[in-house]
């Protein structure tokens, strides 16, 4: 079974991000880059799955050309080669399209995405992509057992693959919903699907010799012009110190007159 | 972001220095290794060990430190599963045979937790490298793949009650037994570490009691018997205990190297363990820099956080510049072994080329471990007193690293045998015409009496007076080394005390070359942000390495020249003196915001 797999480069999300003075983009420049941790997952789920199925893992990177690196280091987790699309940043439209194209060509049976990247959260690539091609899709996979089940000491996939079609338990509001696809199909991960591994070094050793294919972004002919612009990127409000009350009478009066909740 | 493509270790290897050569060529002169150099290849291990030291071994700090049974065993295999105890396997017997610059990314990487860091070295570090260099490949064939996977676990046995730093006059013996066909080993060892996990030993003895030698020996071979615990003031979750031999048989063929050759085995080993050390104890300087800033932050007292008060700054910036120093020549002298055997990679000598090549770097290595283990006795001191009482109390994590952090000054050599041996060696080597220190003195005195200034500064650069406070001290350095050796001569090895001020003369000639070097080489490796902070740190250091290297050179003087040439030795050294104008406290606090900011040590190798 052929299996892609995309992995965003995105900023390290235990730095703390700065907004440039303009307000229009974020400071990139001593960032940290990792790859998305969603996307992680889903390279681990593919590399299950191609364990109990085998086939090829195909890793994707659509962005900067240092993005390499976290091609790469799917690779040294195991994926098998990677596609490079070299573009400055694209709007998650942009980016569907150019997957749309890829996914012609490489003809896979899964496509299997992070549920979204954790600089932006837009959290749509993975729908319009869906919706692009005509497939079905389950977003926000997840394990029904749990990450500290036997089920994922064992590294079974959460996705189940039987008779050409994949079982998916997705995450909704207040449960889980478990759904039916047909393949060829797009599967977006959520937190509680599995533990990614490490990279062994001997692993890190083997994705040198990997191959890795550059493709510019022109080449695929799409328009790539933003749908979505950003008018500005702000600081979340910070938060306001909250106040100790004496007793429950005085709670009841703020939540009635300040709070205005009661 | 980066204005041109890194140099890479073949600029180095064209301009690499002999061991000690840094005291024989202009300051900051040659292309040097440094963190901005690692290869992606690098960087993706020290990534994979961080990852597994965070997610694997951290969560189980409370069950190591309590010994807690199988948690260490467990933790090696899994490390096996990662390939880590592969590194310096050669791949020809199923290893990695990686530089040792991975070797030590990511022992520093694993440092993060002290215990584990102590259990793994004595594994894959000085248990399994005896056999790697210097076993016969039946063995290494046999042996190897259980190292690498940890389904063996190495120890090493030097150490005997009676002889510590004297190793050499062990008194553990190994006679032939009459069939010829086995060693029979008699005698006691002590302060070894795995003890109670290791399932093999390398056991120093002497053949008939004079041949020192090493051997393979099995845990579980009949007489071998095994001590108890020894409580200890840290590192508590590595196992550490004696072991007694009474008639223990093993077999001809686990001799390591050759009969009476034991002391090159026990001396390289102890070469490569000094440079592993000095390494892993930046991760533990770098850990501990990064807890005490995150507690300074939140702590409040007066109405606002400690990090707001200069004097806490000060220390973290202090912290910080230590750190810089052991990471800079850490890893340009891991480099240097590196370079020094690039080109030995693929041939069948490599194993010996490496031994030659640790051995050609044994100053450098030895001033890694004594500065490196003095720098994290001296951050974790810091960081316990910025936490305060907290800091006294179990339940903060700077506690067990003040405690783990002592035991780096003793091992490996301790700090007083290295520095007797920095310039022990240094004069041995000029002794035997293999380092030009003697024509270099006399060039240096010469220079100090003509008109001209004998260290003019060069440029105008952004290090340009760094550069020349590096020249000032390694000329300050090899004047007083080389003066102080044709006074006394031979007699020079017994004044312990000039001995021990000429080591930390030369632990700073090498610091202040390498981190201004590094800071000069970075200025077109790196983002501004982080050129910007090389230079802070290469311009603080220099400064405060140039003051007490002329302080040190002047008390030299004063008690080897108690005669009528001491007014001429001062007035040679006031020729190398410079009026600095750095202002190390602003400098500081500059360094300090960086700190706060990063939440510990402000520049990361990712």
């Amino acid at each position: 079974m052929k299996i892609l797999v995309t992995v965003k480069r995105v900023t390290d999300y235990e730095r703390k991000v700065k907004i440039s003075p303009d307000g229009l983009s974020l400071v990139t420049e001593g960032m940290n880059f990792v790859p998305n941790p969603f996307d992680e997952i889903a390279v681990e789920e593919a590399l299950r799955l191609q364990k109990a199925h085998g086939g090829e893992v195909v890793v994707i990177s659509i962005g900067h050309k240092d993005a390499s690196k976290e091609i790469r280091q799917a690779l040294a987790m195991g994926a098998d080669r990677g596609i490079h699309v070299i573009a400055e940043e694209l709007d998650p439209d942009a980016v569907a399209r150019l997957l749309m194209k890829i996914v012609e060509e490489e003809k896979p049976e899964l496509v299997i995405m992070g549920k979204q990247a954790t600089d932006d959260d837009a959290n749509q690539a993975g729908q319009l992509l869906a919706g692009y091609l005509g497939w079905p899709q389950a977003t926000f996979a997840s394990k029904v057992e749990g990450l500290d089940s036997e089920a994922e000491k064992a590294q079974t996939p959460g996705v189940v693959i039987a008779g050409g079609e994949a079982t998916v338990i997705r995450e909704i509001d207040g449960g889980l919903e478990t759904l039916k696809l047909k393949l060829p199909a797009i599967v977006t991960t959520d937190l509680r699907l599995n533990h990614p591994r490490f990279a062994s070094l001997p692993g890190i050793m083997k994705a040198k010799k990997k191959p890795i294919k550059e493709v510019p972004v022109a080449s695929f002919g799409v328009d790539i012009t933003p749908k979505v612009r950003n008018v500005k990127y702000a600081e979340p409000p910070a938060r306001k110190a909250g106040v100790k009350v004496a007793d429950v009478a005085e709670l009841v009066n703020k939540l009635k007159t300040e709070a205005k909740v009661i | 972001m980066v204005a041109q493509p890194k140099p890479t270790l073949e600029a180095v290897e064209e301009q690499l220095l002999p061991g000690a050569g840094f005291l024989l060529h202009e300051a900051a002169s040659k292309e040097i290794f440094t963190a901005e150099r690692f290869s992606d290849e690098h960087k993706a291990f020290y990534k994979t060990a961080v990852d597994f030291v965070e997610k694997q071994v951290v969560p189980r700090h409370k069950d190591i430190e309590h010994k807690v049974d199988g948690v260490m065993p467990d933790l090696l295999r899994k490390a096996g599963e990662l390939g880590f105890h592969m590194v310096d396997i050669p791949e020809a017997f199923g290893g990695l045979g990686l530089d040792k610059t991975t070797t030590c990314l990511v022992s520093e990487a694993l440092a993060r937790q002290g215990s584990f860091s102590v259990a793994i070295g004595a594994h894959n570090g000085i248990g399994m490298l005896p056999l790697v260099f210097f076993g016969s490949d039946e063995l290494k064939k046999e042996w190897l793949p259980k190292f690498a996977d940890a389904s063996v676990i190495g120890a090493y046995a030097l150490t005997e009650p009676g002889s510590g730093s004297d190793a050499l006059a062990a008194k553990t013996t190994a006679v032939l037994s009459e069939d010829g066909k086995h060693w029979v080993l008699n005698g006691s060892k002590m302060w070894i570490t795995n003890g109670h996990i290791a399932d093999v030993f390398t056991v120093f003895a002497k053949i008939d009691g004079k041949k020192f030698s090493a051997f393979l020996v099995p845990a579980k071979t009949p007489g071998l018997s095994i001590g108890r615990e020894e409580p200890k003031m840290g590192i508590r979750g590595s196992s550490t205990t004696a072991l007694s031999f009474d008639n223990v048989k093993v077999p001809k063929e686990n001799l390591l190297g050759e009969e009476g050759k034991g002391h090159k085995i026990a001396f390289n080993i102890l070469n490569m363990g000094r440079l592993r050390l000095g390494v892993a104890v930046m991760g533990g300087c770098k850990m501990i820099l990064s807890v005490a800033t995150k507690y300074a932050k939140e702590r409040k007292q007066f109405g606002q956080s400690l990090s707001e008060f200069r004097i806490i700054q000060q220390k973290l910036a202090d912290m910080a510049v230590a750190t810089y120093c052991g990471e800079s020549t850490s890893y340009r002298t891991t480099g240097s072994v590196d370079a020094a055997t690039a080109k030995a990679k693929d041939s069948p000598n490599l194993a010996q080329k490496l031994v030659d090549a640790i051995e050609e770097y044994n100053i450098e290595a030895s001033i890694m471990k004594v500065s490196g283990s003095e720098a994290l006795d001296y951050i974790a001191d810091e960081a316990v007193q910025i936490h305060g009482g907290y800091g006294y109390s179990e339940e903060y994590a700077v506690e067990c690293a003040y405690r783990d952090s002592r035991i780096n000054r003793i091992f490996e050599g301790t700090n007083e045998i290295n520095r007797m041996l920095i310039p022990g060696t240094i004069l041995k080597r000029a002794m035997k015409g293999q380092l030009d220190i003697m024509p270099v003195t006399q060039e240096i005195q010469e220079s100090l009496h003509r008109a001209a200034s004998p260290v003019p500064q060069q440029g105008t650069g952004p290090l340009a007076e760094e550069q020349q406070l590096a020249e000032l001290v390694r000329k300050a350095t090899v004047y007083t080394l080389g003066t102080a050796a044709m006074k006394l001569m031979t007699e020079l090895e017994k004044e312990q005390e000039q001995l021990t001020m000429l080591a930390d003369m030369i632990i700073d000639a090498y610091t202040i070359d390498t981190v201004v070097r590094r800071a000069m080489q970075a200025q077109n490796e790196t983002n501004e942000k982080a050129a910007a902070l090389h230079r802070l740190f290469a311009k603080v250091a220099a400064v405060e390495i140039y003051d007490r290297a002329m302080a040190r050179a002047r008390r030299i003087v004063v008690e080897l020249f108690p005669d009528a040439d001491q007014y001429t030795r001062f007035m040679e050294l006031k020729r190398l003196h410079l009026d600095v104008t750095a202002p190390v406290v602003v400098l500081k606090r500059q360094i300090a915001e960086a700190v706060i900011e990063a939440d510990g040590y402000p520049l990361s190798y990712v």
